[in-house]
């Protein structure tokens, strides 16, 4: 590659803004994406990811901040990022009436590769997106699965060294997404920097390290294993099936530190040893039937919805 | 830079071959705006109704009205009997000239005497009834020399006669219709095209492709707005063919002329068609936007049907920045007066100015932001 990699952090943001009007997209934002890892972006609808992802792109311009990419500025470089990186949107942004090898071809054309560079870009990303067959297909024919590949395939030709992907996998099917992901580890194995923005926890559990975001503002950093570290040191999380449910919840929120119902059955948080025979007796004596109390180990899910409650509870606090 | 502006180009015209609606905007619409325009747009006034009561009842008030409808200008339309018969049709407009002979005037053309007829005309049409007008005066005229060499035959005198009519009967409005026309159909057409081209690459999402790429706003304009002009010179092509061989229009001057400055002129009507399209927030305004942009002040103030040299001042400024303008000048000066480039410098430039102002404004709205 021709480029020299002199630069320290893949991605750098600091005290980023994003205001659209009297509304805050993006809030004092801080984090770095380290140069070869994957870097998820997990958070709710509107959490801020896309808006994130589209200022460090320069689809938009900060309100306030700074930030670096590739370490280019950007705000005041941000062509010279655009010849770096490699986006994929969130909304398929190929040309559906261009077969897949035009699709390729012009994106390659646009990105300036050489005609002999293209032939094999061309054939790397046909043979890594498994469209061979499909070559001379009318794009806006392909599967979601396919379409998603090829996307990142023409996000991918002109050889980025980091790559944006704005929740890649929304709308597939998980054997689609599993594949994908597989390219994605194959695409970081080959030395990319990837920042993946999801609300999928299993695609989480798979990136190197995480930010979580909620209403703009970053509430946890770190790999997955230490997120649920930090979760376990709070206490013991306990998972509870009781009948009637509801009352169950009820009750216990009063009784312990965090609870939360997944699925058909709670998850609490208990401070002591003693919290099982705590929980049984506080139910019990409450009139609710315990079918089970077990001690589990937290979920990146167990993580994240703490997490948002402990924001909620603050700002319901401080407004 | 260049190898970035041709793939915009190719994957414009790939998008635009599979795109079969384009084929109905490109052919069918200059041709079928051509044609309809082009006959129902007609200054000449024909066949206009005529009612006549004749009084007299002689061979004299027979070969008057026979000169009138003898023309192609008058066809009898009512035989009035009396005077109310007259106003009836005109009220009902069921004629739109009236011609009343006296009872006396074949006794006074006899006796030499000056034999007077009315003719009453419907003026709520003031260019019908103006024109119409003249044609009366020109048969009346003709009619009287008829009369009077008639007479001077009967009396025995051998002179030397040849009637001739002072009405050009070949003075067509066509000749001068049809280029006017052709500029307002291309016009309109080549602002479509690309009126959408931008803002379809927003609704599809597309745009963020190109936005994140290191494509410059001024490479996408100028790579969308080449395959057009080319698209627009096939119609430039299409239309002056039709006007040539469906409307007979002379073509006295240059046809290569013809065809280097029109490619002016539809750079910067696509230009405008393309800043609509930066502008617009969907397809639908987008085209709208254009038609509207471009079609009302092209027909009023191009020249087109009202002359500009009969405009106040301050508007016969305006109209140099409408492209019409200029090609409506270049087309009727090379077209029907044979003129050359030395003539016709002017407009050329003006357009060449409106076009490269066109692609500057667009792509300064195109900003790499969204």
């Amino acid at each position: 590659m021709s480029n020299v990699l002199t630069y320290e952090h893949a991605v750098e943001v600091r005290e980023l803004v994003k205001r659209f009007g009297a509304f805050t997209a993006v809030d004092r934002l801080d984090f770095t994406v380290k140069r070869g890892e994957i870097f998820g972006f997990l958070g709710p609808n509107g959490a801020g990811k896309s808006t994130t992802i589209r200022m460090l792109c320069g689809l938009l311009l900060p309100t306030a901040g700074r930030g670096t990419v590739a370490g280019l500025d950007i705000i005041r470089e941000s062509e010279r990022i655009k010849t770096r990186i490699g986006y994929m949107s969130q909304k398929f942004s190929l040309y559906e009436d261009l077969t897949v090898e035009e699709n390729i071809a012009f994106y390659g054309g646009i990105y300036g590769v050489s005609d002999a560079r293209l032939a094999e870009r061309k054939a790397w990303i046909l043979e890594m997106a498994n469209l061979a067959d499909r070559r001379h297909s009318l794009t806006g024919e392909l599967a979601v699965g396919w379409k998603q590949r090829l996307a990142l395939g023409c996000a991918m030709v002109h050889e980025p060294e980091i790559l944006f992907l704005d929740e890649p996998t929304g709308g597939v099917d998980p054997i689609s997404r599993r594949n994908f992901w597989d390219l994605i580890f194959t695409v970081a194995g080959a030395g990319v920097t990837v920042m993946v923005t999801t609300h999928y926890m299993d695609e989480a559990e798979h990136c190197d390290r995480l930010a979580m975001i909620y209403g703009g503002k970053l509430i946890a950093l770190g790999s997955p294993a230490e997120l649920k570290a930090q979760y376990a040191d709070a206490g013991q999380l306990l998972e509870i099936e009781a009948d009637p449910l509801m009352r169950a919840l009820d009750v216990l929120a009063e009784a312990v530190h965090d609870v939360a119902v997944f699925g058909t059955t709670l998850h609490a948080v208990v401070h002591a040893a003693r919290g099982e025979a705590m929980v049984r007796t506080t139910l019990e004596r409450a009139g609710v039937a315990v079918r089970r109390v077990e001690p589990i180990a937290p979920s990146l899910e167990d993580v994240f919805v703490r997490l948002i409650e402990q924001a909620d509870r603050q700002r319901e606090e401080a407004g | 830079m260049l190898q970035r502006i041709i793939m915009i180009i190719w994957k414009e015209f790939v998008q635009i071959s599979r795109d079969p609606r384009m084929l109905g905007v490109v052919i069918v619409l200059p041709i079928f705006m051509l044609l309809l325009y082009g006959y129902a747009i007609n200054l000449d006034v024909k066949h206009v109704r005529l009612a006549v009561y004749d009084q007299d009842g002689s061979q004299a008030s027979r070969e008057l009205v026979g000169a009138f409808t003898r023309s192609q200008y008058f066809d009898m339309a009512v035989q009035a009997w009396d005077e109310r018969a007259v106003t009836q049709a005109l009220d009902a407009g069921k004629a739109r000239v009236a011609l009343i002979i006296p009872a006396t005037y074949s006794a006074d053309l006899a006796r030499g005497r000056r034999a007077t007829v009315q003719v009453l005309v419907d003026g709520s049409d003031s260019t019908t009834a103006s024109t119409a007008i003249g044609y009366l005066a020109g048969i009346v005229q003709s009619q009287n020399l008829q009369v009077s060499l008639q007479t001077l035959e009967r009396a025995g005198q051998p002179v030397e006669h040849r009637a001739r009519f002072w009405y050009n009967p070949e003075l067509r409005s066509t000749n001068f219709i049809i280029p006017g026309l052709i500029a307002v159909i291309l016009m309109m057409l080549a602002a479509l095209l690309t009126s959408v081209t931008v803002v379809r690459e927003r609704e599809r999402g597309t745009i963020e492709s190109l936005v994140v790429s290191p494509v410059m706003p001024f490479e996408l304009m100028l790579g969308k707005l080449i395959p057009y002009v080319i698209i627009a010179f096939f119609d430039v092509l299409l239309v002056l063919t039709v006007g040539v061989f469906v409307f007979h229009i002379p073509f006295v001057g240059s046809v290569l002329l013809v065809l280097a400055l029109s490619t002016l002129f539809v750079a910067a009507a696509l230009g405008i068609g393309l800043l609509v399209s930066t502008v617009a927030p969907n397809q639908q305004v987008a085209m709208l936007t254009a038609v509207m942009a471009t079609q009302l002040p092209t027909v009023l103030l191009s020249g087109f049907i009202f002359p500009i040299s009969s405009m106040p001042h301050a508007i016969q400024l305006f109209t140099n920045i409408i492209p019409a303008a200029h090609f409506i000048r270049i087309l009727r000066g090379i077209v029907l007066k044979g003129n050359g480039l030395a003539e016709l410098w002017a407009p050329s430039l003006f357009l060449l100015v409106l076009g490269m102002v066109m692609l500057a404004a667009s792509s300064a709205r195109f900003k790499k932001t969204l």
